[in-house]
């Protein structure tokens, strides 16, 4: 698996990953407003997203109808989407993109659902490896918590049940958080994951990945000739701790 | 063939990793393919085989591309905005497979049932290969996919397929004509440069999967003759 930079592509690419809870979408959103703040390039890309695909993951998920196999290919339907309109025309374009999850995510979801990893990793190799991947790391029991405090109702295929592992959907979702948890240690130094400690206060996480990122990566090349007016945050209210599989349902 | 004969157990295959958790020894029934172009008799050749074959005491179910509940409806609508890359469609209709393969293929074959699938992975590996995908990229992709006991390819020259085409709807379709590749902005010629292209794409695959070629520029009924001699003799064998 190549880089972006190694590949000759005039933008560059971080990725963030790690478990439901783990604060990682609250690190990127923060890296994104300082980017623009900066006048540089940037796009952000979420996991689960396209507009296309959605309708089937809903109606799947809903459904029950998905089996690890087209919950696999349902979601590289959605990534090759994005990859293919968005996130490679603008590194074309010379822009930072960051993206909530890449493949690694269905790296470790698909194959604990049971799917063969040669035969999910083939799927996905046409996606170029990330500049820097970004994996955020907190103990099994802080990220549960995070979740299970407010006791949301879990979504069927966000607690794993379709893996029966448990008729309860919070002992489901603790264990097949358990086991993606294995699945990403794993593979974090084969595709050179900078592990970031996610116990950390949010602050102290926000200087270390500003610090990497500016380390990584040349950010004046990355500048708008003429800024942009800084976009609207988030709207008030929106959860930055979710579930991720929410979002498509 | 003897009637009401049943299917005989078989060494089933996946072509690659195949579909977790399924015991191959449990595919009793047979899974027999016809594949070809629009116009080359495919519907036709089917709707005969299910006569011939429920007169004969076999069940059938029959399947085809573009049927799943899961993406059917997704797919439509995003091929006529033509929206979609090609890695993007590739799985899309990699996905709608796979819904109909867990579906209703393997139960069925579990069940001791004869399927007939109208056009199966080799048309979509086909397609993807004309535009330019890899192939070994296709053949982990479609590595889910059982081995059928048979595969049937009805061959037809271009220029006959046009004349066919054309006397059924006046028109020739837009995705069948490989429009999206820009081989020509005349719809006849890019037909035949597009029909040209998967014919020697499917005469590679040939090698491969070893499928019977059938020469369907002759009649209907020397076509279904040939198609039940083969069958027949697949279901009595062993």
């Amino acid at each position: 698996m190549k880089t972006f930079a190694e590949l000759n592509f005039p933008g560059r690419l971080v990725a963030v990953e790690g478990l439901d809870g783990s604060g990682k979408s609250t690190q990127i959103y923060l890296l994104k407003r300082w980017l623009e703040a900066e006048g540089i390039k940037v796009y952000f890309s979420e996991w689960n997203s396209s507009e296309l695909v959605k309708s089937a993951t809903s109606k799947g998920k809903k459904r029950e109808l998905l089996t690890p196999t087209t919950f696999s290919l349902i979601h590289a339907t959605d990534f090759a989407d994005r990859y293919e309109r968005h996130l490679l025309p603008l590194l074309r374009a010379g822009y930072i993109v960051l993206c909530d999850r890449y493949v690694f995510t269905a790296f470790a979801r698909d194959v604990v659902r049971g799917c063969p990893p040669e035969w999910v990793r083939g799927n996905y190799s046409f996606a170029a490896q990330p500049d820097l991947t970004l994996f955020f790391k907190t103990d099994l029991e802080v990220s549960l918590n995070r979740i299970l405090e407010g006791r949301p109702k879990l979504k069927f295929f966000e607690a794993g049940m379709d893996l029966r592992l448990s008729s309860d959907p919070y002992e489901s979702f603790r264990v097949f958080q358990g086991r993606i948890l294995e699945q990403y240690l794993a593979m974090s130094s084969e595709f050179n994951f900078v592990v970031m400690d996610a116990n950390l206060h949010v602050e102290k996480q926000q200087v270390l990945v500003r610090k990497l990122v500016s380390e990584r990566i040349e950010l004046k090349k990355f500048k708008r000739r003429s800024p942009l007016p800084l976009p609207p945050a988030h709207p008030v209210g929106e959860k930055l701790v979710e579930v991720e599989e929410d979002t498509a349902v | 063939m003897s009637p009401g004969s049943p299917p005989q157990p078989n060494c089933r295959r996946f072509y690659g990793h195949g579909i977790p958790g399924v015991r191959l020894e449990e595919l009793t029934g047979r899974l027999i393919v016809v594949e070809g172009a629009d116009g080359s008799g495919r519907s036709t050749q089917i709707a005969r085989l299910v006569d011939w074959l429920e007169t004969n005491g076999h069940a059938t179910v029959q399947v085809g591309l573009k049927r799943s509940t899961l993406v059917s409806s997704e797919l439509e609508k995003a091929q006529e905005g033509n929206i979609l890359s090609r890695t993007t469609l590739g799985l899309f209709y990699a996905t709608d497979f796979a819904d109909q393969l867990e579906n209703i293929i393997l139960p069925a074959l579990r069940a001791g049932f004869i399927v007939l699938s109208d056009r199966y992975i080799y048309t979509l590996m086909a397609r993807d290969m004309v535009r330019g995908m890899d192939e070994a990229w296709l053949k982990n992709l479609y590595g889910i996919a059982p081995e059928p006991d048979a595969v049937f390819y009805l061959s037809v020259e271009p220029e006959e397929l046009v004349q066919r085409n054309l006397a059924k709807k006046a028109t020739l379709d837009y995705w069948e004509s490989g429009m999206d590749l820009g081989l020509s902005r005349d719809m006849f010629d890019s037909f035949i440069k597009y029909q040209t292209a998967i014919q020697s794409v499917f005469q590679s695959l040939q090698k491969t999967y070893n499928f019977n070629i059938v020469d369907a520029n002759r009649s209907m009924d020397s076509v279904t003759r040939e198609l039940r001699k083969k069958i027949g003799a697949l279901l009595n064998e062993k």
